[in-house]
């Protein structure tokens, strides 16, 4: 107890270091673009050159710190991908850095709770362990959740589904105040790409439906339903760029470095596959989701912030 | 003593968060007599030296084994002890039943010289013990913790998880189920009478008995047979009236020594061979009922196997397909060698984190009853594991690297493309590429005759790379039936190690967005 309230306080104060350090930096670029401009606010933010954590905190800043998205008190549901039993230099699953400093600075912002699961692929306690998250989220103070059983899921309607009329979401999906998703891009024999529309099928129980019923339309048709993010992190650091998504060797996996972050999943899944190297005409969802309105893939009409670390 | 060896092995199976299982089992089951034989005769090694220790224990102190260190002796010596509170019970000598326990060792053993395990798989105590707890207290195990994890969980305390309980079988279950009655009966009104007539380790140990160096004798000048030992005798071994103590019965328990009011009995170094002065009575009836149950049960079952054929599996209305063997685990060598050496103890089946690993009913064929199978409908063999390869005790699985683990191919993943959704529906699916943890199983672009602008990709599967796990198989959304399903390699053989590929992608290597 006594060691976990030391690294709590003295992650704590490290972060508050930082973020002062960064938020000066931060000051100096927004002191030189107009001040319309400052005023807006971004669609999208790109960060590029860092390590996960450190990219975060510069990304989430420009949005106005996590403080506008988690208010005191709340309870906060991240989702990130953990689906397989593989360590982090695969990049099988979220980066737990990442994962680790959502968490916190939910906290920081006042969060009363935050919990953390995946309906995953292999078994569930070997991805939850191997994928290095189970520790970052014990280290930050959150609450893995189990995944593993019907029992944690409700039926919900999907009215606006064409194939998908109703899905099993988890209960801290629809329970909490605040849903942060945070996916992992990654190749995928299926669906081309795994961003963060595809991987809202993590927070549904029975996902044989969606592959047999058009797997493009029903994960177009969940991203309608009502409860989405409120905010989409993608973790683009290592990306595996084939043999997705459980990937093979560690050569499967290019490093980008880089994160994408925004409340609109259409766009940030249109930006993650223009990185990826690939169209977003070749990821059909990304189409349908756009023309079912869920958001924009129009990269050039959105007002994207882009970041160096 | 015996305590622990029962509270040690029950533990075992009752581990259902695999916490500790694999790690201690090979110490805690290393005495265990029949799953150290099978790994003796196949081994020859340190690890299976248990089954000479067991010998050479029994050799010096008698049937210590039957006392202490076997759980189903145990088990049943608590159920005489609910007997003895729900009303006294009342020991008397009885006759040997040496016709039935005889002829059931010496068929258990013509049966293993031939190779067959079946004897020891269906009468080895260590592993119907292990079969009463996998199918009867485990799940109630589970389902407690899961009560527990519930409640817990109202409290927002997510630190007790709940457990899927997969596939309780209840035709699977029939066989143990029985046995548990005769066993359950039997040690409720006569002691340790199915040790002594049915169990070949008990019958194997109580020829060594005769033998042993330490045992329990009357002093025939001091005894008054008064008859207070042979009342507590729960092997009914022990003849006051002519101060006869039957060594082939006796489980070393012990009973005897404190109540004899004149200490005539005693546990000593004795050179005499018994077999002698021994009086005539009555089999009794519970040993008639006892037998009469037997036959039925084997009446049964062998109908059972008549009525066997070769298990259809998912099969499709255009294209029958017929899994023709079962999946034995990794590590198993061949199905041969597999329902050769197993003992159906189903600590595998314990320790299975995806419990993929099922018992069979008869798709091994009669002699292979129980006998562990994957079950690709329940889950799919985890690519990261070794916990069947590292707890089997009987040498049916062996252990190895987990490098080496994912090389064995334990079957080979067919694909049925009139079966497949990008085939029926016309629509991207790739669950069975997405879970496949080699690629063997890979999406390639694929040209619909209906849909020819539609962009699809559908599986291809590289047999050299496949290892058979099932994933595929239990991802595989289709129905009624699957599209892709593994066909069993009657001899496991080594998979390709699936290729390092560089990227084929271009990626633009600037320091800006493409955006």
């Amino acid at each position: 107890m006594d060691r976990r309230k030391f690294l709590k306080s003295s992650i704590g104060a490290g972060i508050i270091a930082g973020a002062v350090g960064q938020f000066g930096k931060l000051s100096n670029i927004l002191a030189g673009t107009p001040q319309e401009e400052v005023k807006k606010e971004f669609d999208l933010v790109a960060v590029k050159g860092g390590e996960p954590d450190v990219m975060f905190d510069k990304g989430i800043a420009s949005l106005g710190g996590m403080k506008s998205f988690v208010k005191k008190g709340q309870t906060v549901c991240v989702k990130p991908n953990i689906g397989w039993d593989k360590t982090p230099e695969y990049a099988a699953n979220t980066h737990p850095k990442l994962v680790k400093r959502i968490i916190e600075s939910c906290f920081e912002a006042g969060a009363s709770d935050v919990y953390v699961f995946d309906n995953t692929c292999d078994e569930w306690r070997g991805c939850y362990e191997n994928s290095g998250i189970q520790k970052a989220v014990e280290e930050a103070g959150g609450k893995l959740v189990p995944g593993n059983d019907e029992k944690y899921y409700r039926e919900v309607q999907v009215p606006n589904g064409k194939r998908l009329k109703t899905a099993k979401v988890h209960e801290k999906v629809l329970d909490s105040d605040v849903f942060i998703n945070v996916p992992v891009l990654k190749s995928h024999g299926g669906a081309r790409l795994t961003i963060s529309m595809k991987n809202l099928m993590g927070v549904v129980w029975d996902r044989r439906f969606w592959h047999r019923n058009d797997l493009h339309q029903c994960i177009a048709d969940y991203a309608t339903f009502e409860r989405k993010p409120d905010l989409n992190v993608v973790d683009c650091y290592g990306v595996m760029m084939q043999n997705g998504p459980r990937g093979v060797s560690v050569k499967d996996v290019k490093f980008f470095k880089s994160l994408l972050i925004s409340k609109d999943m259409v766009a940030v899944d249109a930006a993650a596959t223009k990185l990826f190297g690939m169209e977003v005409d070749d990821v059909s969802y990304i189409n349908i989701a756009h023309e079912m309105k869920v958001g924009n893939k129009n990269l050039d009409s959105l007002n994207i912030n882009r970041l160096k670390v | 003593m015996s305590l622990l060896f029962f509270i040690g092995t029950t533990v075992l199976f009752l581990d259902i968060k695999n916490a500790f299982v694999t790690e201690v089992s090979s110490t805690v089951l290393f005495l265990q007599l029949i799953p150290a034989l099978m790994k003796f005769i196949y081994l020859l090694g340190f690890s299976a030296i248990g089954f000479l220790v067991v010998i050479l224990l029994t050799a010096i102190f008698g049937r210590v084994y039957c006392s202490s260190i076997c759980p189903l002796g145990t088990l049943q010596d608590i159920f005489t002890a609910i007997s003895k509170r729900v009303k006294k019970i009342k020991y008397k000598f009885s006759e040997p039943s040496n016709k039935v326990r005889y002829s059931i060792l010496g068929i258990v053993s013509l049966l293993l010289i031939f190779g067959l395990s079946i004897g020891v798989l269906l009468l080895d105590p260590f592993s119907n013990f292990g079969r009463f707890v996998t199918f009867f207290l485990r799940p109630i195990v589970m389902l407690a913790n899961n009560g527990i994890a519930s409640s817990l969980e109202l409290f927002d305390n997510y630190s007790v998880y709940p457990v899927e309980v997969k596939g309780f079988d209840i035709i699977a279950s029939l066989m143990p189920f029985i046995l548990f009655v005769i066993v359950f009966v039997l040690s409720y009104k006569y002691g340790r009478l199915y040790c002594n007539s049915v169990c070949p380790v008990g019958t194997l140990l109580g020829l060594l008995s005769k033998f042993s160096i330490f045992r329990i004798v009357i002093d025939k000048n001091s005894c008054s047979g008064c008859g207070v030992c042979a009342r507590v005798c729960k092997s009914e071994c022990i003849d006051s009236l002519n101060h006869y103590v039957d060594e082939t019965r006796c489980v070393e328990c012990f009973n005897c020594l404190g109540v004899c009011p004149s200490t005539s009995i005693e546990y000593k170094v004795s050179k005499k061979i018994t077999g002698q002065n021994k009086p005539e009575g009555d089999a009794n009836s519970g040993k008639r009922d006892f037998i009469k149950k037997v036959g039925l049960f084997i009446f049964v079952t062998t109908g059972l196997a008549k009525a066997q054929e070769k298990i259809k599996v998912y099969v499709d209305n255009d294209v029958p397909v017929i899994r023709t063997n079962p999946i034995a685990p990794p590590g198993s060598i061949s199905i041969e060698h597999f329902t050769n050496q197993c003992t159906a103890c189903h600590l595998c089946i314990s320790a299975c984190p995806t419990q993929v690993l099922q018992p069979s009913f008869l798709e091994y064929g009669f002699i292979g009853m129980l006998q562990p199978l994957l079950n690709n409908s329940k889950g799919f063999c985890n690519y990261e594991c070794t916990a069947c390869l590292d707890v089997c005790p009987a040498g049916a699985i062996l252990p190895s690297q987990l490098a080496n683990k994912k090389l064995i191919q334990i079957g080979k993943a067919k694909f049925i493309k009139e079966n497949c959704v990008v085939e029926t529906q016309g629509t991207d699916c790739g669950a069975c590429a997405e879970h496949c943890p080699t690629k063997a199983v890979k999406m390639m672009p694929y040209v619909h005759e209906k849909y020819p602008d539609k962009n699809l990709k559908i599986p291809e599967v590289t047999e050299e790379t496949c290892i058979g796990c099932g994933a595929c198989e239990y991802a595989c959304p289709s129905k009624p039936w699957k599209s892709i399903y593994v066909e069993s390699n009657v001899v496991h053989a080594l998979a390709k190690k699936p290729p390092e590929q560089d990227i084929e992608q271009e990626v633009s290597e600037g320091e800006d967005f493409p955006f």
